[in-house]
């Protein structure tokens, strides 16, 4: 199953600067690991919602929403899309990411409807 | 003690399907990349303990032999290389040719891809039963025929490369066009495949081939969710909707395929096909194919690999690169051909070229024989429409 790993780093996600070069090779190791393993589909990046549009739908209007939004605890800084054999086992890579903030969610991507 | 080299081989061997068994139990162990590393240290005071008999017998014969300049120290050689050399080692373990086809299957997923007898059992549909006893089969076989924990190198090497990718290749094509059973395609062997394929293109990166099968399965299952009709029937690749194609798994088939094409040497089997998928998800529609381009890379693959399959598959092209008469005049020089007598899509495609002929009456029989021919179910009734939509064509003509 495909699952989409989504980033909600709480301060990092509207964080405007990079993370340390420390950081930065420790995350790389882990994603290599990921690589290696055959888990890993694709993954970005997200600049901060300051220069993100919102757009909301309401019968026939549309309203334009300019970032930043507020709620940065349920931000999306980054996602990862990863093939593995169960949602557990997406949880046992995910504990050992080098993270020590945030909040991360698992979801199930929908595929092979009818199949 | 240990003391011959068989033993030690098995030990070693005995070791590391162990732990690996108890991978899918325990979930993804503690430390990554290192997951080998206590039967990896197993495998290197094996090495020595061999090293050392090696030595002995060679003293016995009064050959002087330095050994001693290139000894191993145990845990400076357990570093992630060597993880990945013994989960490499393991890979060509479970595919060695002295195994029979289904037995490597078998083992493969059972200890490389972390599935249960149970999972193996439906995959294939056969009892849990034969699954475990092809495991516990194998595995004696694989004592008993002392084969080396290793990986291989020179021209064994290519050989038992060959084996390995044939195995995973197997596995990807029963998901993808199921043999038997009601189901045409069983998406979760071909997703099995293909994280086999991925693993073992970050760990032999060298091998062209590797990437050209990994390719091959990408481009092939970029178009699944497009394969299958909402009742589950077949949809042959150009009646196919390409906007149902996984962009994501095309992107990665070519990607895959270019690292091939960097590796020296000629195109192999596997980049040669990928090649060809590549060429329909190239095509945003049927029309835009290259079809003279496909039947140049058949005959490419005619000559690394003769086989009447092949020439059906590259008369299918002519057909379509140079008009159906051309197909048709191939695919009449097959048609005595001893081992296609029970293969179905030689009538299929026959059938298919007799009906653009406008010969509606002949290429009913065909597809009627086609379908007389096949095992799987939703094949069969496919071929069963096609036949009756000639009969149509005959009554209305």
């Amino acid at each position: 199953m495909r699952v989409l790993v989504l980033a909600k780093e709480d301060h990092q996600s509207e964080a405007a600067k990079p993370p340390t070069p420390e950081i930065m090779a420790e995350f790389q190791k882990f994603n290599e690991e990921l690589v290696k393993a055959g888990v890993v589909l694709g993954d970005g990046r997200l600049y901060p919602s300051s220069q993100a549009k919102r757009l909301r739908f309401d019968g026939k209007k549309r309203t334009v929403i300019d970032g930043p939004f507020a709620e940065t605890k349920e931000l999306v800084a980054g996602y990862w899309l990863w093939q593995v054999r169960s949602i557990d086992e997406a949880l046992e890579w995910l504990k050992r990411a080098p993270f020590d903030a945030g909040t991360y969610e698992i979801r199930q991507v929908f595929e092979f409807e009818g199949i | 003690m240990v003391s011959d080299l068989g033993t030690a081989e098995e030990l070693a061997q005995d070791a590391l399907v162990a732990a690996l068994e108890q991978w899918p139990i325990s979930g993804v162990p503690q430390k990554p990349g290192a997951w080998l590393m206590g039967t990896a240290k197993h495998r290197a005071i094996d090495l020595i303990r061999r090293r050392q008999t090696l030595e002995r017998k060679y003293e016995e014969i009064g050959r002087d032999i330095e050994w001693a300049r290139e000894g191993i120290d145990p845990d400076t050689t357990i570093d992630d290389d060597v993880v990945g050399d013994d989960l490499l080692g393991l890979i060509f373990m479970a595919c060695h040719p002295v195994l029979a086809r289904d037995a490597r299957v078998a083992l493969t997923l059972r200890v490389l891809g972390g599935l249960t007898t149970e999972e193996i059992a439906r995959g294939f549909l056969v009892p849990v039963s034969t699954i475990a006893q092809r495991i516990v089969r194998a595995k004696r076989t694989l004592t008993e025929a002392h084969v080396r924990f290793e990986v291989p190198s020179g021209p064994e090497r290519v050989e038992r490369l060959a084996s390995v990718l044939e195995v995973i290749y197997l596995i990807f094509n029963e998901g993808y066009s199921a043999t038997a059973g009601e189901n045409w395609v069983r998406p979760a062997l071909c997703e099995d495949a293909l994280r086999l394929g991925r693993i073992l293109a970050e760990l032999a990166p060298t091998e062209p081939e590797v990437h050209g099968l990994v390719a091959l399965m990408e481009i092939q299952a970029s178009r699944l969710r497009a394969r299958v009709g909402p009742s589950g029937e077949p949809v042959l690749l150009l009646d196919q909707d390409r906007a149902r194609w996984d962009p994501l798994l095309i992107r990665r088939g070519l990607a895959a395929l270019e690292r091939a094409g960097r590796l020296a040497g000629a195109m192999g089997l596997y980049a040669l096909q990928a090649a060809i998928a590549a060429c329909h998800a190239r095509a945003t529609t049927p029309a835009a194919t290259d079809w003279p381009r496909i039947v140049a890379l058949y005959d490419a693959v005619a000559q690394l690999a003769p086989s009447p399959v092949v020439e059906l598959n590259r008369a299918v092209a002519v057909g379509m690169a140079f008009g159906p008469a051309a197909g048709l005049d191939l695919v009449d020089t097959l048609v005595a051909e001893p081992s296609l007598k029970a293969y179905h899509l030689l009538p299929a495609v026959r059938g298919d070229l007799l009906r653009k002929l406008s010969r509606s009456e002949e290429a009913r029989a065909e597809f009627e024989r086609a379908a007389s021919l096949t095992e799987n179910v939703v094949e069969r009734k496919l071929l069963q429409r096609r036949a009756a939509e000639c009969r149509a064509q005959e009554m209305s003509g």
